[in-house]
């Protein structure tokens, strides 16, 4: 027992012999291994052929273990087996924590170098990424074949399912996606006017509001917000099932876990999306248009005469991306989902990788969009 | 084993969960150097029992007292100095997820005893070898282990700190027959060798004939019997009596008692 009394334990070498005492317990430890230590010096390689145990007070696995490992597990056995005045409790602990420490105790570790640490752990990502793509494209091909047989069906579209991921990734986001443009619309008109002030071009400010909106920001932000928000969702509800058996239990079932969990998810995001960037593009504009209105004395008028002339085609641009990126974002969300191997850690690190997967996704394609685009000449 | 003043004791305890409830002047005693199982029905609360005892769960009447101390007018202080004498095995394991194996172990050491690290990590070492993992092991993680090893090293982390009280909450559940037969043995070796007394909530007939000095039965919201096997078998209750006189319990009695035992 741990008694509050400072008996911590002592070793007394003799000739040949060694006498212990006091407490040998694990919060007398440090004393305790000083003791060891001096005795190890003193002693240096001789024999120790007979041990005194009998004016321990207390001994416990911490006292044991640094007791064995200073005379030796089979030492230790040997010096215990025939002493007649060891309590077979304590000689039942000493010979269990021999036993335990007769094999060695340090694990091999496996020294690298840093070099070949770091090529190996890039060549390892670049794999993994390729792999990752490969799977990707195999998911989206699997999601187009079941939504081409089911297309014709309609008693098999899961109407309910459909609704309720309508309902969940769309009416929603609304408020959120709202929010941040009409944000993001007052910060680009205050940038736009803070740049195009010094030419006296502050008129213009308008036209930086309609173009990026409509081009890109109105999409971009609406797509980031539910590669966010959207396709951690679907990572976390597929993965919990996928770890619960639930995805196993499906297929036991001879359902088709894609038409069942993947087509309504996928759908829903084409549906939402489009409707989605469209209010962004709103918000953002009318966010502009308040920063405009207040601090910069373009009047209401002014700005919806400016606002209609500027062409058609790039709401067509912007709004044209959107089901593009939906259909990725629902696409890694719910393969990260299936990806999840059983643990609840496992479900958080595929959330995680689901949304940096989708934003990258989501900015990557949309970089090449306006590649696209500018070439085009749209 | 010193009958007349148990470790813990346990007095008119009441849980409740809303109105829900699960205890209702539960009377129970542990004693020094025994192996207790608890048994009883799902939901009747061996676990909620285990968890007032430990300090998980703050009971809603009676009194626990540990070591002659009753745990609820204690201080916080006091209270964590107590429950550094107990070890809890979680059902699971609950190992850090972190942490590799030794690291697991030496936690509480490191923490409490304000040891070194690597004279902590010698100690679990030590530990990990005394409940039978090999030596690599002590490197994993506990996402790379079988649900045997995590078991093993769940109990070299309660064993940490040399607990006198070792509370098991169903050890030997999720394990194979042989993982659970070996993981017996392992606690009557260590219980005979530390000294240690054992509160043991299982459902496994095995476990339960093979190791415990005495039986708790819980139900009714209270411990209905309290006893050494061979007379709580014999206890007129149709619970107790499909317990314990069912196939599985006629299987498990007939497999021939432990050498070990006490």
């Amino acid at each position: 027992m741990s008694s509050g009394v400072d008996n911590a334990g002592r070793l007394v070498p003799r000739l040949d012999s060694l006498s212990v005492t006091g407490d040998w317990t694990l919060v007398h430890y440090a004393t305790l291994q000083d003791q060891v230590e001096a005795a190890r010096a003193r002693i240096g390689n001789a024999e120790v052929s007979s041990l005194d145990l009998s004016e321990v007070v207390t001994l416990d696995t911490a006292g044991a273990a640094l007791l064995v490992e200073l005379l030796g597990a089979e030492n230790m056995t040997e010096l215990t087996k025939d002493a007649p005045d060891l309590p077979p409790a304590r000689r039942a602990l000493l010979h269990t924590v021999a036993q335990a420490m007769a094999k060695p105790l340090t694990p091999q570790y496996q020294a690298t170098s840093p070099l070949i640490d770091f090529l190996a752990r890039t060549g390892e990502g670049l794999e993994r990424f390729w792999r990752q793509q490969r799977l990707l494209l195999g998911f989206i091909g699997l999601i187009l074949s079941s939504l081409i047989a089911t297309l014709w069906r309609p008693g098999r579209w899961r109407i309910t399912a459909l609704v309720a991921q309508i309902q969940q990734t769309g009416l929603y986001a609304i408020g959120i996606v709202a929010l941040l443009t009409f944000l993001v619309g007052a910060v680009v008109a205050f940038l736009g006017a803070t740049v195009l002030q010094n030419f006296g071009a502050t008129i213009y400010t308008v036209d930086l509001i309609a173009f990026s909106f409509l081009r890109e920001f109105g999409v971009l932000l609406a797509a980031i917000l539910l590669a966010g928000r959207t396709a951690s969702a679907f990572t976390a509800q597929i993965g919990s099932m996928k770890a619960n058996e639930e995805i196993d239990a499906l297929r036991a079932l001879g359902l088709n876990t894609v038409e069942l969990l993947v087509l309504p998810r996928v759908l829903a995001l084409l549906m939402t999306l489009p409707i989605l960037t469209f209010i962004g593009m709103l918000s953002g504009i009318i966010g502009g248009a308040l920063v405009c209105l207040l601090v910069l004395d373009i009047s209401a008028l002014q700005f919806v005469i400016i606002l209609q002339g500027v062409p058609l085609k790039h709401f067509l641009v912007g709004l044209a991306k959107a089901p593009i990126f939906a259909f990725f974002i629902a696409a890694i969300g719910c393969l990260e989902g299936f990806k999840v191997s059983g643990s609840a850690q496992s479900v958080g690190e595929h959330t995680t990788s689901s949304v940096v997967q989708s934003i990258f996704m989501v900015i990557l394609l949309d970089a090449i969009a306006a590649l696209f685009f500018m070439e085009m000449g749209w | 084993m010193n009958r007349d003043c148990p470790l813990i004791r346990i007095r008119d305890l009441a849980n409740r969960f809303g109105d829900h409830v699960v205890h209702e002047h539960l009377d129970l005693d542990l004693y020094s150097g025994e192996i207790l199982g608890v048994v009883g029905g799902s939901g009747s609360g061996k676990s909620v029992l285990l968890r007032s005892i430990v300090g998980l769960r703050r009971p809603d009447e009676g009194s626990i007292e540990v070591f002659g101390e009753d745990l609820q007018s204690l201080s916080e202080r006091r209270r964590s100095k107590l429950e550094r004498r107990f070890g809890v095995l979680f059902q699971r394991g609950a190992l850090f997820s972190s942490l590799n194996l030794q690291e697991n172990v030496a936690f509480p050491m490191i923490e409490h005893i304000g040891l070194a690290r690597s004279e902590a990590e010698f100690l679990a070492r030590v530990k990990l070898a005394l409940v039978g993992l090999p030596v690599n092991a002590a490197l994993q993680t506990p996402a790379e282990l079988s649900g045997g090893m995590i078991k093993r090293a769940a109990l070299a982390r309660a064993l940490a700190l040399d607990p006198e009280v070792l509370f098991l909450d169903e050890p030997t559940a999720g394990l194979d027959p042989i993982g659970a037969a070996d993981f017996d043995q392992l606690l009557l070796t260590l219980r005979n060798a530390l000294g240690l007394s054992v509160f043991l909530v299982t459902h496994d007939l095995d476990t339960l004939y093979r190791t415990c000095d005495r039986v708790a039965v819980l139900a009714k919201r209270r411990v209905l019997v309290a006893g050494r096997l061979e007379a709580v078998e014999n206890v007129d209750d149709p619970w107790v009596r499909d317990y314990f006189h069912g196939p599985r319990a006629r299987a498990a009695r007939q497999s021939p008692p432990s050498s070990e035992k006490s």
